[in-house]
């Protein structure tokens, strides 16, 4: 049976895994291959890795960071952050990464997301959408949550999807870093909009929280973050949960 | 005894550094290469390879298809890996144009309309026969797939995995071995399958 996918994110500023409450007060959690590996033996079903700083001076840096995080890696592993066009893509697919994920370059441009394909494949290429409630609905948000675009996320998830995007990564503005609850309600109309596997991402903070994104918001996988890097949550017990509540996951992992 | 030279087939078809790097890990003598005479030359040939079927027409024009059938027809060890194994087929709906190798019979379809597309995650193998490839793999381990379209189980078939409808995870015929999944993203279960493969005998 194929199984629900916990995914470890590892937010990654100046070459440390960082994570904030809604991006600000960022707190150190460690180097990012030791971490990456750390996730995958205590049972992590992918690694993502977002740069979340994504100069234009740092590229080398994080080229070199993906390098040696893929190293030892044997589990699927993304890389996102700062990737604007093909060239960029492949220099990150060339230091190791499996997939990559854009986010403010795909709704810019949505045809980078179909240069990609082309190259790399589909299942290499995720679409991250950030959106956040605004009238009723839920609207896209680029350059790290800060941007409105005025576009409709579910309509944008669809769009990615048609232009050749394998995945989407949606992340709910409103709940990342609160550990209040994944938005179940956004996840389930991305999820019912599009047939490729949408990642439920922002506000994990219970085992209870995964439960409800994979049975009511129809989650095919879901990311965390801050719960997994302070021990707040160990991957191990998390999917025992699910497994309690029925809901299939790699085991033993 | 020498280890043997195991050559990585790349025609152009997605990005084949994390098969590199697994093969690295487990100590083998792996080359990724364009080139039919490294090919020739190889003790053991993997053809990986993602995206879609039609990518495996480059093998036709390039050398390679010759290449890689001599040395599997010399009962040099094979692995197909993702689009790699569904080539052994006959050929796919994919790229109805585009001819498979024709080792195994029929075709890849679709997955049916009742689950979505593509299959995207960590799925279970039903072992179905003993395999060379599947030694020391607990029956139900799960494996890392993603694909949009499937083989059908047929008498080679030695893993099959259920999604939608039953489909070909691991075949094996004697030197050919194929997996729809990706073992160098499968974790230990994945390692121990490519070490397999490195430890079978011509």
């Amino acid at each position: 049976m194929l199984t629900k996918r916990i995914i470890a994110c590892l937010d990654v500023d100046n070459g440390r895994v960082v994570k904030g409450v809604q991006f600000v007060n960022l707190r150190d959690a460690g180097d990012p291959a030791e971490c990456a590996a750390a996730h995958a033996r205590d049972g992590a079903d992918e690694i993502v890795l977002l740069d979340i700083t994504a100069t234009s001076d740092n590229r080398n840096t994080m080229l070199d960071i993906v390098s040696r995080t893929a190293r030892g890696l044997f589990i699927p592993f993304t890389v996102g952050g700062g990737i604007r066009e093909l060239a960029d893509a492949e220099a990150v697919f060339q230091a190791g990464a499996d997939k990559i994920a854009i986010n403010s370059a795909a709704v810019k441009d949505s045809t980078l997301i179909g240069k990609i394909a082309a190259r790399f494949g589909s299942q290499a290429v995720v679409v991250a959408i950030d959106a956040r409630r605004v009238n009723g609905g839920f609207e896209v948000f680029v350059a790290g949550g800060r941007t409105p675009t005025g576009r409709d996320a579910i309509l944008w998830a669809r769009e990615a999807a048609a232009c050749g995007a394998g995945e989407i990564m949606l992340t709910s503005m409103d709940r990342d870093g609160t550990k209040a609850g994944f938005d179940c309600e956004l996840t389930q109309q991305v999820a019912d909009a599009v047939s490729i596997p949408v990642i439920a991402s922002g506000g994990a903070g219970s085992p209870q929280h995964f439960i409800e994104v994979f049975q009511s918001g129809r989650a095919d996988a879901a990311l965390a973050a801050s719960i997994f890097h302070f021990g707040l949550e160990n991957i191990g017990q998390l999917k025992c949960e699910l497994r309690a509540a029925h809901v299939p996951v790699r085991w033993p992992c | 005894m020498t280890p043997s030279k195991i050559a990585i087939v790349d025609y152009g078809a997605g990005n084949l550094n994390s098969v590199k790097k697994a093969f690295d890990y487990l100590g083998a003598d792996v080359v990724l290469t364009t080139q039919p005479e490294v090919v020739a030359a190889a003790d053991k040939i993997v053809l990986p390879g993602v995206g879609h079927f039609s990518a495996l027409g480059a093998l036709d024009n390039t050398g390679l298809r010759d290449a890689v059938l001599q040395g599997a027809r010399a009962g040099k060890p094979f692995l197909g890996i993702c689009l790699g194994m569904q080539w052994l087929f006959e050929g796919s709906d994919e790229a109805p144009d585009c001819a498979g190798a024709g080792m195994f019979a029929g075709r890849c379809r679709q997955f049916p309309a009742s689950v979505k597309s593509p299959h995207v995650g960590w799925n279970s193998l039903t072992v179905k026969e003993n395999s060379r490839l599947l030694r020391n793999v607990t029956p139900e381990s799960f494996v890392y797939f993603t694909h949009s379209f499937q083989a059908p189980v047929v008498d080679a078939t030695t893993a099959a995995t259920d999604y939608g409808t039953q489909f070909s995870a691991v075949v094996e015929q004697d030197n050919i071995f194929g997996v729809q999944f990706h073992p160098e993203k499968s974790w230990t279960v994945g390692l121990l399958i490519l070490k397999n493969f490195c430890e079978a005998d011509s």
